[in-house]
């Protein structure tokens, strides 16, 4: 006898309290703190709020803790607490040259003013299993210094004084905001620039790989990278003046490239940028690679037909919220579409029959 | 749920969607690029759809949502639950009850009034994705009136299989001018889509709003010697016997046992309720 499916919403809300029990896990083994998770999985916060598009890192750990550590999920879990902020203003551009940085490197020269800085970077580590960190109780011994309160050129800069590097046009226009207006093509870079900062890591990184291995080649050298907190400023009508709201630490990354010249440009190095919240040395990377890529058309290089070039092909399909979404809802049903087709074949087949049939007779 | 705004989001994301809307309803089959939001529920499972709906309630409606015809698939309670939460507005499974209905890859049995506006979900907004996967070109061949691919792409479905081979999100005209996707609704809805109520269509991935004000002209794209044919599967409901609805083929056993019943639960119960018998209903009374 065949029984209605009912119970749709009983099924629901005991998926939700057997997830809960999972989340938690044995309730033997201590319950994670928020605390925790921002200052020990800090880079997997760092991640949740830079495609989050929200800096704070409270909430990101929350987010993390709430999605079982699927970073995907606690990604979507801070955007959709970001739709609901109001916004009440926007801050001035940050200032990186400002930044108070506490891992800077130039892979373009071997010692430049403000020094290399190799700040708490993996890059060097032998990526040996620690077993000591498998035992409780560790206390690490640092040496510390002063720290020096110095500015830090970018070395950019010193490129661009002797013409060498292709300038950047300073712009009084406010960028355009994907969050607030829908995305239309053609994008300007400012545009493409917000899009590959809340772009997925693996994607972006798929996407500069790609440029690395001959799609699109540019040949990126990091001119800079550098990692620290610099504030944000906005300015208050009211008041006449900037005021501080605090300090954001990001990662900023230049790329220079090769570039030998085209019909509207003479040989000189161009430039890619990478900017994203926490530190997020991969992301950064990636996205000036991506950036440098997609700037083809207005460096006057040939299109080769990459994907990294195609502007349309990696904006709408670097963000993993709208990706992850599509990709999961297969997952609904689709009984009524599925239905259709299945009238569909069984009426093309019986016609097929009928029609091989009377071949087959001959 | 008193930290949210009512409906969830906040006034200002409200009227903008509004105006899309009322632009849609401008230019019927003409899709409007939203700045769609970010929801607390996934994209592609419904958040156009939620974002016009929560654009559209007042708190006086009457909310129905359905997913595949039904009231109880998990992803309708989901977003009745939704708003039941962020709009405490009234919901209903009754189809004439509700002023507001949310529907994924239906349209209801029930003919519906000037009273009521019926909100689709809907994944992929663009006819001619499939065709052409650049929303640049796409946009212009719109523009252009240029739909010349499609009728190309339905010819050769007639020319390879004696039919054309959509069955559902089967690509619609609209008042002579926009080509339209219906959303995924089985062919066997389209005709109903020239209707008393208003329509209205939110693709929130895509970013695209698009609408149909009552009666507006809406023909399903054919051929004169392959005329529309809004198939469905050659039953009469177990149930309730209904020859006119649309039906769901239920796996009844696994030696190739099948039953076919109502896709619309509500339209279904009611007519059970007034009595009226399909041939297992018929057997158990027996």
């Amino acid at each position: 006898m065949y029984v209605a499916v009912k119970g749709g919403e009983r099924a629901i809300e005991n998926a939700h309290a057997w997830l809960a029990e999972e989340r938690r896990g044995d309730t033997s083994v201590e319950e994670l703190s928020i605390a925790q998770i921002r200052e020990q999985l800090k880079l997997a916060v760092n991640r949740v709020m830079a495609e989050g598009s929200l800096y704070d890192p409270d909430l990101a750990a929350l987010a993390i803790k709430q999605a079982r550590g699927d970073l995907i999920e606690a990604i979507f879990l801070i955007r959709a607490y970001r739709t609901t902020l109001p916004r009440f203003g926007s801050s001035n551009p940050i200032e990186t040259s400002e930044m108070d940085c506490e891992r800077r490197i130039s892979a373009t020269f071997k010692d430049l003013p403000g020094g290399q800085v190799l700040g708490p970077t993996f890059d060097y580590t032998h990526r040996l299993l620690d077993f000591k960190l498998a035992a409780d109780g560790e206390t690490i011994e640092v040496p510390e210094r002063d720290a020096v309160p110095e500015t830090v050129p970018h070395v950019t800069e010193f490129l661009n004084k002797e013409g060498l590097i292709q300038d950047e046009a300073a712009s009084e226009d406010t960028p355009p905001d994907l969050t607030r207006e829908p995305l239309e093509l053609p994008a300007d870079r400012a545009l493409r620039l917000q899009s590959l900062a809340r772009a997925d890591e693996g994607f972006t990184l798929g996407m500069a790989y790609s440029t690395q291995r001959g799609y699109g080649r540019t040949h990126a050298f990091v001119g800079e990278l550098r990692i620290g907190a610099v504030s944000v400023e906005m300015d208050i009508p009211e008041l006449g003046f900037a005021i501080d709201l605090g300090e954001i630490t990001v990662t900023e990354c230049e790329t220079v490239n090769q570039f030998t010249g085209s019909k509207t440009e003479p040989p000189q190095f161009t430039r890619g940028y990478g900017l994203v919240f926490g530190q997020s040395e991969r992301k950064s990377i990636s996205m000036s690679l991506v950036d440098r890529a997609l700037r083809w058309e207005e460096l006057g290089e040939d299109n080769v037909g990459a994907p990294a070039q195609d502007a349309e092909f990696v904006l709408y399909h670097g963000d993993n919220i709208q990706a992850t979404g599509f990709l999961e809802h297969i997952k609904l049903p689709h009984y009524v579409d599925f239905q259709s087709e299945l009238e569909l074949i069984r009426k093309l087949r019986r016609e097929a029959m009928e029609r091989a049939v009377p071949e087959a007779a001959e | 749920m008193s930290d949210y705004n009512f409906a969830y989001l906040d006034e200002q994301t409200k009227r903008m969607i509004r105006r899309a809307i009322l632009k849609g309803l401008a230019i019927p089959g003409y899709q409007v690029p939203f700045a769609s939001r970010e929801m607390p529920m996934p994209y592609g499972w419904g958040t156009g759809g939620v974002q016009v709906s929560a654009a559209t309630l007042t708190p006086e409606d009457t909310l129905k949502v359905i997913d595949q015809g039904a009231d109880d698939t998990t992803n309708a309670v989901s977003i009745r639950k939704f708003f039941e939460k962020t709009a405490e507005v009234g919901t209903t499974t009754e189809t004439s009850a509700a002023t507001v209905i949310q529907t994924r890859h239906r349209i209801p049995e029930e003919d519906l009034s000037e009273d009521q506006i019926l909100v689709y979900q809907v994944p992929i907004p663009e006819p001619l994705r499939f065709l052409e996967p650049r929303e640049t070109e796409t946009r212009k061949m719109h523009a252009l009136e240029e739909y010349g691919l499609m009728h190309v792409k339905l010819y050769e479905d007639i020319a390879k299989h004696g039919h054309i081979a959509t069955s559902y999100a089967y690509p619609v005209k609209v008042e002579d001018r926009y080509v339209m996707d219906p959303s995924p609704i089985p062919k066997f809805d389209n005709p109903k889509m020239e209707m008393s109520a208003i329509q209205l269509f939110g693709a929130g991935r895509e970013q695209r709003i698009y609408a149909l004000p009552p009666y507006t002209k809406v023909v399903s794209l054919d051929f004169e010697d392959h005329p529309f044919d809004p198939s469905k599967a050659p039953h009469a409901c177990a149930l309730c016997g209904a020859e006119d609805s649309y039906l769901d083929e239920v796996i009844t056993d696994d030696k190739g046992g099948r039953m076919f019943v109502c896709s619309d639960t509500d339209y279904c119960e009611k007519r059970r309720a007034e009595g009226h018998t399909g041939d297992l209903t018929k057997e158990t009374a027996a």
